[in-house]
């Protein structure tokens, strides 16, 4: 077999390994997810390391990308004699895409580097080992409340980077051209439906798996 | 003195005379890619027996350990406890069987987030949720007292010293009352009279519980204190088991050597 050959069949065999090593992991964290007994203490104390600790950051980001929408759809809209769809403009680029992506964005930042550095220093130290030893599931407390934790609270973090996107996007536009909150609202939200909210917004959910069998395999 | 060829004629004598072992390692072969770790070790432990496995670092001491507890799998050979293979068992088969054994890590591996008490509690609020919380508080102040850490409850590991944490780690390993205690380097990085503290601590422990206990150590007084037999492993290998004495009077080279530099 030649070099060039040997080295692919090794690169390969390197992915397929990480592919099964992935796998294995997920299926470990599903089965201790739904067998019990149930760590509800842990998940509820993951739910607020994840959700209530990250709420400030999410709306922050989620408030400030309203604001520069709404500055820079302006100047666009207007040139194209639409400034009347301004408030549409946000109100669709909030939901559809920036609320969801700055919140994964944020999230992903703050939480998966925490919980990354956290479990790494654990395993370290073996206090995974201590807790296997101790006759208690590893996946089931650490993995599973930690991945469950971000799939629930994701989209509620969306949700308020959403309104705050759209309650600062209308604070730039009503600090330019007045406007009531209650005229932005109905007239950003005119013509959309659930279908226009619920699938950005859920999506959030299907990130921390892939996140974290990522982050398990590197 | 009892050579490799003789432990089997011992452990069955252990076994007739009703001692039947509580701990039995068979034939076990560890490698970690092309190192070979441990090369066939076969051991018993009874119940109200504490071994001591002795050995150079690196001859795969703590790795011995491992396996008894299921934290590593072995490439061969057997691991039984209570007469039961575990080396078979899935994680949650597992979890059945190490309620019955408790493990002290080398450098005691508190959860640095929980408190003294919480570390404790760990065990009893995960496995006894049959008893109330003021019953498991109630053991958790026993355990302490046990160990001489009562009033600390409250603190964080970060916040005691060394030999504070193994004791924190005994009480921890000690909170579902096991039948198996498992001590990996309980002196390591000690000071001498916190070393005898914690080897005072572990006899008196094993009197008042009467466990099956193997101490991993390459401190030979610590060994000759806590331990009623002695295993020196070399290159994977028990080379010799027995009493201290047993171990004096040995003439093979390796074990003089190793005594004499103890």
């Amino acid at each position: 077999m030649t070099p060039a050959a040997s080295d692919s069949n090794g690169l390969i065999t390197e992915f397929l390994e990480w592919f099964g090593d992935l796998g294995t992991f997920l299926w470990r964290v599903v089965r201790a997810a739904v067998t019990p007994p149930f760590e509800f203490k842990e998940l509820f104390r993951q739910l607020d390391e994840v959700g209530s600790m990250s709420l400030p950051l999410v709306a922050l980001a989620g408030g400030a990308t309203g604001v520069v929408l709404s500055l820079e759809a302006r100047y666009s809209l207007t040139r194209f004699g639409a400034k009347s769809l301004l408030p549409a403009a946000i109100v669709f680029s909030v939901i559809h895409e920036t609320g969801p992506i700055i919140t994964g964005l944020v999230v992903s930042g703050r939480v998966g580097a925490g919980i990354g550095a956290e479990l790494a220093s654990m395993k370290v130290t073996e206090q995974i080992d201590a807790i296997e030893a101790s006759a208690v599931n590893p996946y089931r407390l650490l993995a599973a409340t930690r991945i469950l934790a971000c799939i629930l609270m994701l989209p509620l973090l969306t949700l308020a980077a959403d309104a705050c996107g759209l309650v600062m996007g209308w604070v730039a536009q009503a600090l330019v051209e007045p406007l009531s909150l209650h005229q932005f609202i109905n007239s950003g939200f005119k013509g959309a439906d659930f279908n226009d909210f619920l699938p950005p917004t859920f999506k959030t959910a299907v990130r921390p798996p892939v996140q974290w069998s990522c982050r398990r395999c590197s | 003195m009892d050579t490799i060829d003789q432990i089997a004629m011992k452990r069955g004598n252990t076994e007739e005379n009703g001692g039947a072992p509580v701990i039995a390692v068979e034939g076990l072969h560890k490698s970690f890619g092309s190192q070979k770790v441990l090369n066939g070790i076969s051991l018993a432990v009874s119940r109200s027996e504490t071994l001591a496995v002795l050995g150079r670092s690196g001859t795969g001491k703590s790795v011995l350990l491992r396996l008894t507890i299921g934290l590593e799998k072995p490439d061969s050979g057997s691991v039984c406890i209570h007469g039961q293979d575990i080396t078979g068992l899935s994680l949650d088969q597992m979890g059945e069987v190490r309620k019955k054994m408790g493990f002290l890590f080398q450098h005691a591996a508190l959860y640095d987030s929980l408190t003294i008490g919480q570390n404790v509690a760990f065990p009893l609020q995960h496995h006894r949720r049959d008893m109330s919380k003021s019953e498991q508080d109630d053991r958790v102040k026993q355990l302490l007292a046990e160990v001489g850490l009562e009033g600390h409850l409250e603190k964080m590991p970060s916040e005691i010293s060394g030999g504070m944490q193994k004791r924190v780690g005994l009480a921890r390993a000690l909170a579902l009352q096991p039948d198996i205690l498992l001590l990996d380097e309980p002196t390591a990085g000690l000071d001498p009279i916190s070393s005898g503290e914690i080897d005072d601590l572990v006899l008196k422990l094993q009197e008042e519980h009467h466990m099956a206990s193997i101490v991993v150590t390459h401190d030979l007084r610590s060994a000759k204190t806590v331990a009623d037999r002695l295993a020196l492993l070399n290159e994977g290998n028990v080379v010799i088991e027995g009493s201290f004495e047993e171990l004096q009077k040995s003439d093979i080279e390796f074990v003089k050597e190793f005594l004499q530099h103890s």
